[in-house]
């Protein structure tokens, strides 16, 4: 219990001493998961959408495949970017392995099938004449889609969140293909693991907070934007 | 006439199954069509397909002439076409953009939104929701606001599926007033998909009956109601006395038609010895205590109250004069009439009022 204590009291030194390495870790977090979600954003929702608004064999396939992605074992997607730019694997040429670059692609793979799901399941929720009922207002294919995935924005703010909240809080991949290296690739997750790892609790408690505090931050400026789309 | 839309050949396939197959159908410009049939009779299929949002399987869509067979011909129509479906279909925003948003498609002036939305939102007696959420809005205000948003586009034609379901009669019944208010006053073409007979008779100045996909009967609302083509079509348009006779004599086209044991006289042209049904509206049947001396009618019958029946604002009596026939009767007339099952009663009816079919065998 005593550690515990110990640990919570240190946390709270370190928050508010403004620790430069903890700002520092705090502000790559943000940065790395803040671009791996928006670029989630980007394949997540123009493939979700399309996938909703086309018939094609094997379509039912494709959904099961995107919904079981929601839930990709993040160690798995960390092994799987390794493997691709390892020095000799087909992207090796890139030499990304152990950068910011690495994470990013990684937490993008994981985050993009979370909203891609959740794009699609809100486009499809939506009622089936509307896409017919804006066509007929004269609406081109383009005008359409923009009109649907702005109908759909709640939703679609909920699967900003949920991709966010996947990314921020994983480590086996950001781990394994951003090698905590201090000062460069170390993350509030990773540095929390390494710091556990070597019993210093205290400062892994005072990651394990500002994470928390990050996340409810985060999503409590989305939820705001949400709930006052929902009220307008 | 003057056609502004022509349907050839149409055929429309879904799962394998013909669920629209149509020879020929013409909108005349100025008119209010109804498309009436049961559930599944393809009254919305063939609205889609005309609007260009369904591509048939086989046959073309003519627009003033102009066969739309193009993706940019079916686009460039669609500019002059309206439609409003069975569900408001509103935007999560607020009712002037709901009105808007066509408009904004086709790329007006600021002004020129305004004007017409403005004008489209009067006509429907809705200005003052403009600034609503529509989320917040009642059936009745989002169906008015969706019909607004569809004549703010100032159409050549408007196509209308199902738009008074789900709504509360006395929504209804304001809303097919100013409908049909509107439609008169702008003279804008209108295609009707309809599924009731008041509603029908209301608004529509020509009928499509359609069953199974394919046309049964088309023509205008007197000759639909009044001489339907079959059996089913009488049933549909609420013919509810359709009898089983032989024609016995024709006297210069006043026919003498044996119905069970009692001859009816009817006016039409069939030969002695034709099969025919006989229809009859309810409503050109009178009801009396006694044989009215100075009724013009060629069919009077003593019968005997069957089964009377509560509708909504008169009665419904089932009659057998040895055939059995369905009137209507107000409730005061059946209240002064001191009527009840089992009483004998006068039953006439012209002859003009009895359409006359030939009954296939």
């Amino acid at each position: 219990m005593e550690l515990i204590v110990q640990g919570i009291v240190k946390a709270f030194e370190l928050l508010l001493s403004f620790d430069p390495e903890v700002l520092g870790i705090t502000w790559l977090s943000l940065k790395i998961s803040g671009t791996a979600t928006f670029i989630s954003l980007f394949f997540g929702v123009s493939i979700g959408t399309a996938v909703a608004l086309t018939t094609f064999p094997g379509k039912r396939l494709v959904i099961s495949l995107i919904n079981t992605g929601m839930g990709l074992p993040p160690v798995v997607v960390g092994l799987f970017v390794t493997i691709m730019i390892w020095r000799s694997g087909p992207l090796g040429f890139l030499e990304i392995l152990y950068t910011p670059y690495a994470m990013i692609i990684a937490q993008a793979i994981i985050a993009t099938p979370i909203v891609m799901g959740i794009s699609l399941a809100s486009i499809q929720n939506l009622p089936p004449n509307l896409r017919l009922q804006i066509l007929a207002l004269g609406a081109s294919r383009m005008q359409m889609v923009w009109v649907l995935i702005k109908e759909s924005k709640l939703p679609l703010l909920a699967a900003v969140m949920a991709g966010f909240g996947g990314v921020i809080s994983e480590v086996g991949a950001s781990i394994m293909v951003g090698g905590n290296i201090k000062g460069y690739s170390r993350v509030l997750t990773t540095a929390t693991v390494m710091e556990t790892g070597k019993g210093n609790f205290d400062i892994a408690i005072a990651l394990g907070i500002i994470l928390l505090i990050l996340a409810f931050l985060v999503n409590l400026l989305l939820t705001h934007v949400q709930q006052r789309q929902r009220l307008r | 006439m003057n056609s502004i839309m022509t349907v050839q050949n149409l055929l429309v396939r879904r799962g394998g199954v013909t669920v629209l197959d149509i020879e020929e159908m013409s909108v005349e410009a100025g008119r209010v069509l109804a498309l009436i049939g049961p559930n599944g009779a393809g009254k919305s299929t063939l609205l889609l397909t005309m609007a260009g949002l369904l591509k048939p399987d086989r046959g073309r869509i003519f627009y003033r002439g102009v066969p739309v067979d193009t993706g940019a011909r079916r686009s460039e129509m669609r500019k002059s076409v309206s439609v409003v479906f069975q569900e408001s279909l509103l935007l999560n925003t607020s009712v002037y953009k709901n009105v808007a948003l066509g408009l904004m498609f086709r790329r007006l002036t600021t002004g020129d939104i305004r004007k017409n939305v403005e004008n489209a939102l009067a006509y429907f007696g809705i200005s003052a929701l403009a600034g609503r959420s529509a989320k917040t809005l009642s059936g009745g205000e989002a169906k008015r606001v969706s019909l607004a948003r569809a004549f703010a586009l100032k159409p050549e034609l408007i196509l209308l599926d199902e738009a008074f379901n789900s709504l509360d009669p006395p929504t209804r019944e304001t809303l097919i007033d100013d409908l049909r208010h509107i439609l008169e006053e702008t003279k804008i073409t209108a295609v009707l998909a309809l599924h009731d007979r008041e509603e029908t008779l209301r608004m529509a100045q020509d009928v499509v009956v359609l069953a199974d996909g394919g046309i049964l009967q088309s023509g205008t609302t007197a000759q639909i109601f009044n001489q339907p083509a079959s059996e089913f079509v009488a049933g549909f348009v609420g013919t509810e006395t359709i009898l089983e006779g032989t024609v016995r004599n024709n006297r210069n086209g006043l026919l003498e038609i044996a119905v069970a044991d009692k001859m009816i006289e009817a006016v039409g042209d069939f030969l002695p010895g034709k099969a025919v049904f006989c229809c009859i509206r309810p409503e050109n049947i009178t009801v009396s205590d006694a044989p009215q001396d100075k009724s013009s009618a060629r069919n009077v019958f003593e019968a005997k109250i069957q089964k009377i029946v509560r509708q909504a604002f008169f009665y419904k009596m089932i009659l057998d004069c040895g055939f059995v026939v369905v009137a209507y009767i107000t409730v005061s007339s059946c209240e002064d009439l001191r009527l009840c099952e089992g009483s004998s009663v006068a039953v006439s009816f012209k002859a003009t009022a009895v359409h006359v079919m030939p009954r296939e065998r």
